[in-house]
This record gives structure tokens, C-alpha cells and sequence, in this order.
């Protein structure tokens, strides 16, 4: 696999690029898309991006764990995680692209 | 939240774009997303989250009714994991 890292500033190029706006006003709409997310999940509403995926907020009732190193018993506090499941369109656009690349690389003389 | 109401959200907040606008800027961002996994590359965006690409080697798996054995190709499987900051967002007041 490529290995690379996308950060927001690839996010913000791709905005300037699609959308004749400022670089830097490019930027903070990515921040704001991020927190509009954000702040939905925070008020406890799912996030449905269609043909992407969904963000669900869980809650986690409360449980007894342990400390892996010491053993000891030591409580967790109700919390609330958030779980992203990708949309069958964005599996499908995966593994087809990744799927290809595998096929590429087997026949290609080593 | 839906994406159409995320581009409402977004548009309220910005009166100076148009909603066509807005709506190509939301799109192009979770598309660059979608194209950096199908690259096999890992989406980070600090504070929010981590969007990566796990491979699931090819496996003997059962058909659960029939209990025949199937083939299972390999496969890759896109995966979140949540930013501090966002889990702590999650948490706040609890």
C-alpha cells in the first residue's frame, strides 16, 4: 500500500481547486465542515454522509477493567464512543481501486 | 444530520456562497477522502479523527445456514478512529 498521510491541507487544496475561493478561505471551510460534524455528534445525532458513511455516538454503560500492567481492578465510567460505518459505495470503491493495484503488482516481473 | 442538512447548516453560515457551492465544497472534501483510501493512504485530521484502510487476508469462511465452506477473497475494510479532542467533545459534562 502507498502508506501516505492526507492531512486538511490536502482537504483545503481539493476545495480551492473544485470552488473559486481563497486559499485560506478554502481552509476554514474544511474547519467548518469538520465542526458541524463535530457539533452534531456532540448534541448526540448521528452523521449520514450518503455514499460515504455514518457516524453513530454509543454509549457505554459502566464496567469494570483492569490495569493490563499492574492487574489491578479499576472501574470505567459510563462514556459515549463514536462509530463510523462505511457506506457500501465507499467499500466497494476501495476494493475495487485496492484490488486492482494487488492484481497489477502479481503480474508484474519481480 | 444528513449531508443535505449539513450543506443547509453550511450554507446559513456562509450567505456569501451559493448552496451549489457549498454543496461541491462538502463533496469534494469526502471525496478526496474516499479517493486517499482507495489509494491505500490514511486520511488524518487532528483533533477530529483518523480515516485508514485495514487488509482482511482471504479466509475459508462458512455459509452460517448451510455450513458449507466458502472461499472469502481478501479485502480491505476503511476504518475511524475518533480524535481526542472529538472523544472528549463526546464526553463533555458527563
Amino acid at each position: 500500500m502507498a502508506g501516505q498521510t492526507v492531512t486538511r491541507a490536502q482537504l483545503s487544496e481539493a476545495v480551492y481547486q473544485e470552488v473559486g475561493l481563497s486559499r485560506n478561505e478554502s481552509a476554514e471551510l474544511v474547519e467548518t465542515v469538520l465542526n458541524e460534524i463535530s457539533g452534531a455528534l456532540a448534541r448526540g445525532e448521528m452523521v449520514k454522509i450518503s455514499s460515504f458513511g455514518s457516524f453513530a455516538v454509543r454509549r457505554k454503560g459502566k464496567r469494570i477493567g483492569r490495569n493490563p500492567k499492574t492487574g489491578k481492578e479499576v472501574p470505567i465510567n459510563p462514556r459515549r464512543v463514536l462509530v463510523f460505518r462505511a457506506s457500501h459505495v465507499l467499500k466497494d470503491q476501495i476494493n475495487t481501486a485496492l484490488s486492482k493495484d494487488a492484481a497489477l503488482l502479481a503480474t508484474r516481473p519481480a | 444530520m444528513t449531508k443535505s442538512e449539513l450543506i443547509q447548516r453550511l450554507a446559513e453560515r456562509n450567505p456569501h456562497l451559493y448552496q451549489r457551492d457549498v454543496e461541491r465544497i462538502v463533496t469534494a472534501i469526502f471525496d478526496e477522502i474516499a479517493a486517499a483510501l482507495s489509494r491505500g493512504d490514511r486520511v488524518e485530521l487532528r483533533g477530529f479523527g483518523a480515516f485508514s484502510v485495514k487488509r482482511r487476508d482471504a479466509r475459508q469462511g462458512r455459509n452460517p445456514r448451510t455450513g458449507d465452506s466458502v472461499h472469502v477473497d481478501q479485502k480491505h475494510i476503511p476504518f475511524f478512529k475518533t480524535g481526542k479532542q472529538l472523544r472528549e467533545r463526546l464526553n463533555e459534562g458527563m
